[in-house]
């Protein structure tokens, strides 16, 4: 190349330099959008953590910091890869590997989240508006079948914890070290965290009535859930897993399911659409 | 006053404006014209900065900048993993020791985006607003953001490609970021999202290495690519809001480098070094104006150019509530 060929007047440099300089800006900001299609388009649909506004409400207030992931107890909330079209950063749930099962008690996620994405008002796990179960596999169902089921629900691999209050009050444990022995298969039921919590609460009233009880384990208003949230229920001679009003979407019955894939799974669609964040 | 308002012109891109040398004052043009006039102490600059470049030492400054900026982000992952819970979060919005910190573009996108504030964010965006207001804005860039570190590597490798003529070194209209910087306000307010988070390579660089690694960090890589092949630190200078906004906050701040005419020989090392060379445009020959003069608010105080001054003239200032304005 002759050097006469290379040389540009200044005019030109600067053309061209404005012209790289127009390509840089519009190129960053079509990447960028690039990257919000999937999300705005709800290509994917998977459980935000407890308290999650509604979807456009919650996008536009996560700061994406994970400070809800670092508090879970059972590291039930990922933050989303660039391939999961859920938003770089933002945080979800996908309660088929690991639910929320509500073993910190305290909404600790809530609590954490600096932008208020996850609604500060919340308290109780009975008022979370994750989504909803469906059994979506009833044929599948051991239940159903009329079958029991000894073992490891998920298997010995399955990493996936949940808090077993008669073994460890404050640990999550893996499920893969609490082997069921069932004559009829209610894992669904019997892990329900909503379930759960209406069992303490009853034994908690016997107690009370007795008048054996500290003041400082006394309960809250509300804390007991006001509606149960799922029954194996009688239909034509089968016990066929039911939802009830009371599901609050936390996955743990999915989790649970020892059928492969799942009979029970999350459905966000509805209540994520409507909800402001929690059940008023 | 004016100072200031030079400062953000030249931040948001403007060509940083020459006085007229008729316009110094007295003693200013006579600095200017014996400038050169010492020819012993000049030759012994040159025989020092040879030395120096025959054997290289490790910069200053540059070793404790480093040395803070992985504290800083080593110390989100080493509380996550212990669970000791004194730096919770990552840079787009953490805790440290309980109280609220926010980065200050990424609070600025969520409140657009959301238009709705929460105290804790509030809080969060007031405490470090004050912090980096303190410690000179842009101090941000090169002493805390991840991926300032891995574009200063990227830098060194690009020079070196760029003396051996396999690299080029392309420049961009500074006022991109300022385009860049509105566009993303826009679309902020527009879409109801946080669309700059989605690209943002501080944040998926912080994120990274706090949660672990995804395909995200190909963005940044392909940033870094860009930047050793094309053009010399050219997320940083011509495109990152971040860096725009913090410029903004330390337009005023206390912090910043200082420059004295008398020390300067105009030996022009600062800015070979410099991330942001415009900044410096006061240190060529006849331009200061004054005898001393603040660094512009686009300045990362890097302190690079503190290092590299074989005289001295480039020092740090911390200004007391008199010099302020």
């Amino acid at each position: 190349m002759s050097k006469k060929a290379k040389r540009l007047t200044a005019k030109q440099k600067e053309r061209r330099k404005f012209l790289r300089s127009i390509a840089l800006t519009v190129g960053v900001t079509g990447i960028s959008l690039l990257g919000m299609v999937p999300v705005i388009g709800k290509w994917v649909e998977r459980l935000r953590p407890p308290g999650a506004l509604l979807e456009e409400d919650f996008l536009a207030a996560c700061i994406k910091c994970g400070q809800c992931v670092q508090v879970c107890p059972v590291e039930a909330i990922k933050l989303a890869d660039l391939t999961d079209g859920l938003g770089i950063g933002v945080p979800y749930i996908d309660s088929r590997a690991q639910a929320c099962d509500f073993s910190c008690d305290g909404l600790q996620c809530v609590l954490a989240c600096p932008t208020g994405a996850l609604i500060h008002e919340i308290s109780f796990p009975s008022q979370v508006d994750m989504g909803i179960a469906k059994v979506v596999r009833p044929a599948q169902c051991l239940a159903v079948l009329g079958q029991g089921f000894k073992g490891q629900a998920r298997g010995a691999d399955f990493p996936g914890k949940l808090r077993y209050a008669d073994i460890d009050r404050w640990n999550p444990i893996k499920v893969a070290d609490h082997p069921y022995d069932l004559e009829l298969c209610d894992l669904c039921v019997r892990q329900c965290p909503i379930e759960i919590s209406i069992v303490e609460c009853a034994l908690e009233d016997q107690r009370k009535s007795t008048g054996k009880i500290a003041r400082v384990a006394q309960r809250q208003e509300n804390e007991c859930p006001p509606k149960h949230a799922i029954e194996l229920r009688d239909i034509n001679g089968a016990m066929t897993p039911v939802i009830l009003e009371g599901c609050v979407g936390c996955g743990v019955c999915e989790m649970i399911c020892p059928i492969e894939p799942a009979v029970i799974i999350m459905d966000s669609s509805d209540s994520r659409a409507n909800s402001r964040g929690m059940r008023t | 006053m004016s100072g200031i308002v030079e400062s953000l012109r030249v931040l948001l891109g403007g060509a940083p404006r020459r006085v007229s040398k008729k316009d110094f004052p007295e003693e200013v043009q006579e600095m200017h014209k014996h400038k050169f006039a010492d020819k012993e102490r000049i030759e012994a600059i040159h025989i020092e900065l040879r030395e120096k470049a025959a054997n290289k030492q490790p910069e200053r400054w540059r070793r404790k900048r480093w040395a803070v900026l992985a504290a800083v982000n080593l110390l989100f992952l080493v509380s996550y993993y212990l669970d000791i819970q004194l730096l919770e979060g990552a840079l787009t919005a953490s805790r440290f020791a309980g109280f609220h910190m926010a980065d200050l573009n990424s609070a600025l996108q969520v409140m657009l985006a959301f238009k709705h504030v929460v105290i804790n964010l509030i809080i969060g965006t007031v405490t470090i607003f004050i912090l980096w207001w303190l410690l000179g804005g842009r101090t941000f860039c090169s002493w805390v953001c991840p991926y300032h570190l891995l574009a200063e590597w990227a830098e060194m490798l690009h020079l070196k490609l760029v003396a051996k003529g396999w690299a080029k070194d392309y420049h961009f209209d500074r006022r991109s970021r300022t385009w860049l910087w509105l566009v993303f306000v826009i679309l902020a307010v527009v879409t109801g999202y946080t669309v700059y988070e989605a690209i943002s390579p501080t944040g998926i660089l912080s994120r990274a290495l706090i949660y672990g690694p995804g395909v995200a960090l190909i963005w940044v890589a392909l940033l870094l690519l860009f930047e050793i092949f094309f053009s010399r630190r050219a997320w940083c200078r011509y495109a990152c809001p971040i860096g725009l906004t913090y410029g903004f906050v330390g337009a005023t701040s206390p912090f910043t480098v200082h420059y004295k005419l008398p020390n300067c020989y105009h030996e022009g090392e600062c800015r070979k070094v410099c991330l942001v060379p415009h900044v410096l445009d006061t240190v060529l020959k006849g331009r200061a104006a004054e005898m001393e003069v603040d660094i512009g608010a686009d300045c990362t105080r890097c302190l690079r150019c503190v290092d590299a001054c074989p005289t001295g003239a480039l020092t740090i200032k911390y200004k007391g509530p008199g010099d302020l304005l």
